[in-house]
């Protein structure tokens, strides 16, 4: 409820401005609630936006300036290059297998992972036949499921079919996607005209020809959403790679880049395995992490069209 | 008679291939499923009740031994109330946390509330040694950006700071770091959920940005959190990655070489060879997160699927 002026006031006061200024500014959150609110987020934008940028400017000191300088301030193009090199130099230039890997692994599981799993979630949504409810059940159950309990026994079921300290080990449980099944069948749930569909099969379509011709280009949306998903999961994929491979030439990034630190003096000063093992310094350490961010970022920042906001729930609001 | 056997004769087969082809759509997601989601279970199951000495399991030759030596282990005790006590501290601060910041992000939506979610998104790229590499710098007095406030509360190098009885905050601050982005996104999506006529007709009343939040966004979200709750807790139970590196990456006696129950697990996998104790370790975390995923589906209605 707006306030009016008396139709008798010329001018209004000072008390007045201040008034209108304030529920304009602050609308009905309140001048104390407004800082409140903007106080919290700048914290938090602290919190998570301090490490990312000491992240971005680390490569550019050495391991004196890295202690000695303000943990913001940047230090000098020629420590950047430097660390460039040395990251490139280990074991010559390994970092580059591993992100030619990651990107291998990635992009494979998604591709089979997405021709499995989208006909699975149409075929969920659109057709009644036995077992249905049990595969939903299923598909939930195991999506609530954290993967990490399951590395262990992945591992031992991947060794009785020698597959352990292949490309294949990490590959294909990626592939399994219940989470895009879900989404895939909340997405045809909602999206797809069930009496057009039961219209064509009345009149003998194949479920095949319907898929193709109807549930196929409704997908389009879809495909991004489930692709940055998929994404984001695998590239930083850890654990598993790491129990199931031994040889460093098939590592992903992930993988690789703990190999690397850990063999050398950037995080255990003083401390190193290979003698004539390029001085790791923390910069070059921080150059490789931010090798393994940056596809990450901009794959984010390149899909935001399909990802908004409330995306992730799988809900459209009507 | 006999062309009307023959019409449903027909009609079997056309049925029997209809069924087919809908099977077909989902048997390879089936064997999938069957081989990387529910075969793990199983065989873990199995695998639990092996003998291993011989370097090759015997099944179902050591009985209940593998639970027992699991159980028993001098670790087994520490892994447990050491995960206990990060699940105390990180599950309810981080829903809290990001509800919290769902919720003032959503009271004023814009570029900079777009923007402010982006930022807080990006972290969630930082997994694995990068996160523990960017870890320990912070934690590092000496050359972290948050340095003043860790000096000023008087930890003036990294091993004061990291020592056993912070490590659960400790854990909860770099896992929040990466996985609260996510949920936050979650949330503001589940905000945006809300019906606007709600809203319109409450602010109509005189409900002001904060009593909408506390007593319409907020209890319309409730799905969202217990689903939140219930995924953090399922899997802040399953806890590796973090420890493990720190403790095998910077090696100080403040960090137990295992110090979560899944470490155990993997130290009997593979320092020991005993895959049936690891196994044993694995299926009560898995049981943990049964329990959760039963629970959600029971709360949140989750079954509810339109037929």
């Amino acid at each position: 409820m707006s306030e009016t002026t008396p139709l008798t006031d010329a001018t209004p006061t000072a008390l007045q401005r201040l008034k209108v200024f304030s529920r304009r500014t602050f609308g009905d959150i309140g001048p104390v609630g407004y800082f409140l609110r903007f106080a919290i987020l700048l914290l938090f934008a602290l919190y998570f936006g301090l490490p990312l940028l000491w992240l971005l400017l680390a490569p550019s000191k050495d391991q004196f300036e890295i202690i000695s300088l303000n943990p913001l301030a940047f230090g000098s193009w020629t420590t950047v290059i430097e660390s460039w090199k040395n990251v490139n130099a280990y074991v010559h230039g390994e970092i580059w297998l591993w992100f030619g890997n990651s990107v291998i692994y990635v992009v494979s599981s998604l591709l089979i992972g997405m021709a499995i799993s989208i006909p699975a979630g149409y075929i969920l949504a659109v057709a009644r036949f036995p077992g249905r409810i049990p595969l939903l059940w299923l598909t939930l159950i195991t999506m609530l499921l954290p993967p990490s309990a399951m590395v262990l026994p992945l591992f031992l079921e991947l060794n009785l079919v020698h597959l352990i300290n292949t490309a294949w080990a990490v590959i294909l449980p990626a592939c399994f996607f219940p989470f895009g099944v879900y989404l895939t069948y909340v997405y045809y749930s909602s999206s797809l005209p069930v009496d057009l569909l039961d219209a064509a099969r009345v009149d003998g379509c194949s479920e095949w020809l319907l898929f193709r011709f109807i549930g196929l280009p409704l997908a389009k949306p879809l495909l991004g959403l489930l692709a940055f998903i998929s994404f984001n999961a695998n590239w930083n994929n850890f654990f598993g790679p790491w129990v199931m491979l031994n040889n460093s030439k098939l590592y992903n990034l992930p993988v690789g880049l703990q190999s690397m630190i850990a063999s050398t003096s950037a995080i255990r000063p003083g401390f190193n395995t290979t003698p004539g093992l390029l001085k790791f310094q923390q910069a070059d350490a921080a150059m490789a992490g931010l090798i393994m961010i940056v596809p990450v970022v901009i794959v984010f920042l390149i899909s935001q069209r399909y990802v908004v906001g409330g995306a992730f729930t799988g809900s459209v609001k009507g | 008679m006999s062309h009307l056997i023959s019409k449903a004769a027909s009609g079997l087969n056309y049925k029997w291939r209809r069924s087919l082809s809908t099977y077909l759509f989902a048997l390879p997601y089936f064997l999938f499923m069957v081989a990387f989601g529910l075969g793990p279970g199983i065989y873990a199951f199995l695998i639990s009740f092996a003998d291993f000495k011989s370097g090759v399991p015997r099944y179902f030759a050591a009985g209940l031994k593998n639970y027992v030596t699991a159980f028993s282990d001098f670790r087994f005790l520490d892994t447990m109330t050491n995960i206990a006590e990060f699940l105390v501290v990180s599950v309810p601060l981080g829903i809290a946390l990001v509800v919290l910041i769902a919720l003032l992000l959503h009271m004023r939506p814009g570029r900079l509330s777009s923007a402010l979610r982006t930022l807080y998104f990006i972290p969630g790229a930082v997994t694995g040694p990068a996160l523990l590499l960017l870890a320990i710098f912070m934690f590092s007095p000496a050359m972290s950006p948050f340095g003043f406030i860790q000096r000023a509360l008087g930890y003036d190098s990294f091993d004061l700071l990291i020592a056993p009885e912070r490590l659960p905050i400790i854990f909860t601050v770099i896992g929040f770091f990466s996985g609260a982005g996510m949920w936050i996104a979650i949330q503001y999506g589940a905000l945006e959920g809300v019906s606007t006529e709600v809203l319109e007709a409450a602010k109509i009343d005189g409900c002001n940005a904060w009593q909408q939040a506390l007593y319409i966004k907020f209890p319309l979200i409730r799905p969202y959190i217990i689903y939140q709750f219930i995924l953090i807790f399922a899997g802040n139970i399953q806890l590796f990655v973090e420890p493990q590196l720190m403790g095998t990456t910077w090696i100080s006696a403040n960090v137990p070489q295992q110090w979560a129950p899944n470490q155990l697990a993997y130290s009997f996998a593979f320092d020991l060879g005993n895959f049936g104790a690891a196994a044993a370790m694995s299926l009560l975390m898995l049981a943990v997160g049964l329990g959760a995923a039963y629970f959600v589906i029971r709360w949140t209605g989750f079954f509810d699927i339109k037929a």
